[in-house]
């Protein structure tokens, strides 16, 4: 089950070409800085991945900030511009508002210069990340922790879970993957995919299938199993159809039949493209099925993702993972301090 | 989609119309909060700013109309100013090209381009008759190949085989090749998702544009896109000469913003929405019932003409002729709930009547939803003919039957029977009187119905907006007009014809009003 290496293999041959992809219209591609603790095989420092997957989206909102601010006071004029730039981040009205509220309340009527106003913006709007950013924990004592994966349609789920597996296929755990997308033409087939290429282990229903029934046999089936983690990705669905909403509260309670402490994680994956609809989702998708964490994918567009700080603002619900493109590799930790960086245009050190 | 937006903006602008006069400040501030409506509703700021200036100056220079308050004037200014931001004239797809036609879908990841292709692909092979052959040039997302080739077997429409190990570009140089000999009017390409930035994707997408030399190339767009759309679709359009914008996802709760923004940047039409999940969820973009349904002024225009496509004209005669003798028995009672459904359900319908929309809360609260809709035809089909024809035979034996043959409880069955008789009793008295008092205003009720179709004057949307305040906030009386909701309060006057509002849809004739 574990033997799947070959098939990992594939996606390391890729590399060259995704790392030129990744980097696109960068001059000159990272070096392969392998991490200092991790295995071997790892590639550039996620710290380079980030930066210069957001560093297109940051030179915008960056070039914004150079205009404004090179030869200016921090007055309201100035002010009100910063807070339009943070709206064009997507941070959406309130937040931005509170931004330039925090960063008015220090340095308001000084002269500052371009780098003083990224600095403060950066500590902003990591100040409100900070909080959020924890990595998922995996209990081993629970076994198998089942973690669920829920999303409004092309949010990423099923890429998303495929990374997930990687990593924890990597940490050596015995990994399951349940495909309870029973709705979309071919889903099935795409974990099955993502699946063979982790080394994990499918388990599927049919198509049209009710995925509750599924969600009960998978998590019993990994309990007498021995897995130690199960994954089960669910169909999109927007959260304002309650019908589906309804089917996605059902897998759960469902779920909880088996062992009354699962889903032990429920991960919403938010598109970074996705606008101010992201809080309606975090809102719905939380009422239904009690999410427990976020995962925000394709930052490797020029979508900044902003709303995640409005997010933290009303929410608080911890940022685990965010991805910035196609492959098991394009996908770490949040880190606040990285990201806000990236927001405010701050380059990175590497 | 909208609906945000429309609670903000007519939020705004209801604290405008009821004012005799303006002064520039007024309106300053109306445009203000205007402006964050927009951006929260993820419209970009740039757009923003020029909507909120382009109504200013015509708020400036409007010539003043007499018999129109200076509030309505700022109200129609937005609509205008909305309707040109989307887009003026409606546009669809333009095929008139020497076939085969080819369509190339592109767009980001996830954004919804492989459903979409298949909804195009019904749309026209079943409206318009034409050959279709999708093929599938996304090499790169597990299984995407398998899924449009599933969906083709759903819509029934052919899909180009697929070969392993073929690039995009040979796979689209194969499916015209292909149409050509097989006589296709029609190939849709679908293409992988990517991102703007990626400029080896951009550049295959570039390839792929000059190896087929599509006719239309369709920007596919997530409606729930935030400030990013507006890159987005530019940097498509520079790339590759985007001929218009589908958007997706229109049914979730997202703001619209991307629509508007996408349209005023590029000037792209936008040219078909989708709207839900099913293959047939695919309709054409009207700008200016969009901005009417942003506006809070309902899209009527829709709704009648759903109804035309969804009811059957001569039962509908038959039940308005019906109803003015006062003989509304059940089986008539389950026909207006069959059609209900057909229409998209009370939510889709509630969605597009003018006013109503700001109720959306209350009525979702007081648990109208179609489930009940489908509970109370149970319980008619539960009953024998004779039961339905006159339901005074029901009495505790047979409603217990009747209950247990629906799943329901007896006190549900009583529920439905009350309703019916206060329906039934409200047409009586509507069959015999015309205007005046009471009746003056169910005739008017009626016009929110009937004004799809029952043959009264559609009421302006001021008129509307009144009507919705007076009946609709005390009480949820428009929720209990509807029928058999669990522990709805106690049905005053004004909510009694509510329901009959509904059923007012019977009456509607599309044939004779055309």
């Amino acid at each position: 089950m574990r033997g799947a290496t070959e098939a990992g293999m594939a996606d390391d041959d890729e590399k060259p070409g995704l790392m030129g992809r990744l980097f696109g219209r960068a001059a000159s591609p990272a070096p392969r800085v392998p991490a200092p603790s991790a295995p071997a095989t790892k590639p550039p420092t996620w710290w380079s991945r980030l930066t210069r997957g957001l560093s297109r989206s940051s030179t915008a909102l960056g070039q914004g900030v150079v205009d404004l601010f090179a030869k200016r006071k921090l007055d309201a004029a100035t002010l009100d511009e910063l807070e339009d730039a943070l709206i064009a981040a997507d941070l959406g009205p309130a937040a931005a508002k509170r931004v330039r509220e925090a960063l008015a309340r220090d340095r308001h009527g000084r002269d500052a210069s371009e780098a003083d106003i990224r600095e403060a913006l950066a500590a902003e709007v990591e100040r409100a990340l900070t909080p959020v950013a924890k990595p998922l924990f995996v209990e081993s004592a629970i076994r198998p922790f089942a973690i669920l994966v829920v999303g409004v349609n092309g949010s990423g789920k099923t890429t998303t879970i495929g990374k997930l597996a990687r990593k924890f296929v990597d940490e050596g755990r015995k990994v399951a993957l349940v495909a309870g997308d029973t709705f979309r033409a071919a889903a099935i087939e795409q974990l099955g995919i993502w699946a063979a290429r982790t080394g994990a282990t499918l388990i599927a229903g049919k198509e049209g299938a009710d995925p509750a029934g599924l969600a009960f046999e998978a998590l019993t089936r990994a309990k007498a199993e021995g897995f130690d983690v199960l994954v089960m990705d669910t169909a999109g669905r927007l959260q304002n159809r309650a019908e589906l909403m309804a089917e996605l509260a059902k897998v759960v309670r469902v779920m909880k039949k088996v062992d009354p402490a699962a889903p032990h994680a429920v991960l919403l994956v938010l598109d970074a493209t996705v606008g101010q609809n992201a809080l309606s989702q975090v809102e719905l998708f939380g009422k239904t099925a009690g999410v427990t964490g976020l995962a925000m994918t394709k930052l490797d567009g020029t979508a900044r993702g902003g709303v995640l700080v409005a997010l933290a603002d009303r929410f608080g619900l911890p940022v685990h993972f965010i991805g910035v493109g196609e492959t098991a590799e394009d996908f770490a930790p949040f880190s606040a301090k990285d990201f806000a960086a990236a927001i405010a245009g701050k380059g990175g050190d590497d | 989609m909208f609906e945000s937006l429309s609670d903000k903006l007519s939020g705004v602008l209801d604290r405008l119309t009821g004012r005799g006069a303006l002064s520039a400040a007024d309106v300053d501030a109306a445009l203000r909060e205007v402006r964050r409506a927009l951006l929260e509703a993820d419209v970009n700021l740039e757009v923003a700013r020029a909507f909120v200036e382009n109504v200013r100056q015509k708020a400036v220079g409007a010539e003043i109309v007499k018999s129109v308050r200076p509030g309505q004037m700022v109200v129609k200014l937005v609509h205008d100013a909305l309707v040109e931001t989307l887009g003026g004239e409606d546009s669809g797809l333009d095929l008139a090209a020497a076939p085969p036609v080819a369509v190339m879908m592109v767009g980001l990841q996830g954004a919804g381009k492989t459903t979409t292709a298949a909804k195009i692909a019904k749309r026209l092979a079943e409206r318009e008759k034409r050959k279709v052959l999708m093929a599938s040039l996304d090499v790169k997302r597990p299984a995407a190949q398998e899924q449009l080739a599933v969906l083709g077997r759903q819509v029934g429409v052919e899909t180009l085989p697929i070969v392993a190990g073929r690039g995009p570009v040979e796979i689209a140089r194969a499916a015209l090749e292909d149409a050509r000999l097989r006589g296709f009017d029609v190939v849709i390409l679908d293409t992988a998702g990517r991102t703007h930035v990626d400029e080896p994707l951009m550049a295959e997408m570039a390839e792929i544009k000059a190896a087929a030399n599509p006719h239309e190339i369709l920007l596919v767009a997530d409606a729930l896109t935030g400030q990013d759309a507006v890159n987005l679709a530019k940097s498509f359009d520079e790339r590759v000469g985007v001929t218009g914008i589908v958007l997706t996802r229109v049914d979730g709760d997202g703001r619209g913003g991307a629509a508007l923004s996408m349209r005023a940047v590029t000037g792209k039409p936008i040219k078909l929405i989708g709207v839900g999940e099913k293959m047939d969820a695919l309709e054409g973009f009207h700008p200016g019932r969009i901005a009417d349904r942003i506006l809070g002024m309902g899209d009527v225009v829709s709704l009648v003409e759903k109804a035309a496509a969804n009811i059957d004209a001569e039962k509908a005669a038959k039940a308005v002729e019906k109803m003015r003798r006062g003989k509304f028995d059940l089986d008539d009672l389950s026909d207006q709930l069959a059609q209900i459904e057909r229409l998209g359900g009370l939510g889709g319908i509630i969605g597009m009547l003018p006013g109503v929309a700001k109720m959306k809360d209350q009525i979702a609260a007081a648990g109208v939803d179609d489930k009940m809709v489908r509970r109370q035809r149970a319980i008619i089909s539960s009953m024998t003919p004779k039961e339905r024809r006159d339901p005074d035979v029901l009495k505790a034996s047979r409603k217990k039957r009747v209950a247990a043959g629906a799943g329901v409880k007896v006190e549900d069955v009583n529920k439905l029977l009350k309703q019916h008789r206060q329906m039934a009793d409200v047409m009586k008295a509507m069959g015999g009187a015309k205007r005046g008092g009471m009746m003056g205003k169910l005739g008017q009720m009626m016009g929110m119905g009937a004004g799809m179709g029952g043959g009264m004057p559609a009421p302006s949307p001021e008129e509307m907006e009144a009507l919705a305040k007076r009946y609709g906030l005390p009480g949820q009386g428009f929720a209990a007009g509807a029928p058999g909701i669990p522990d709805a309060p106690p049905p005053d006057v004004f909510a009694k014809p509510k329901f009959p509002g509904l059923a007012g849809l019977g009456g509607f004739d599309p044939f004779k009003k055309k």
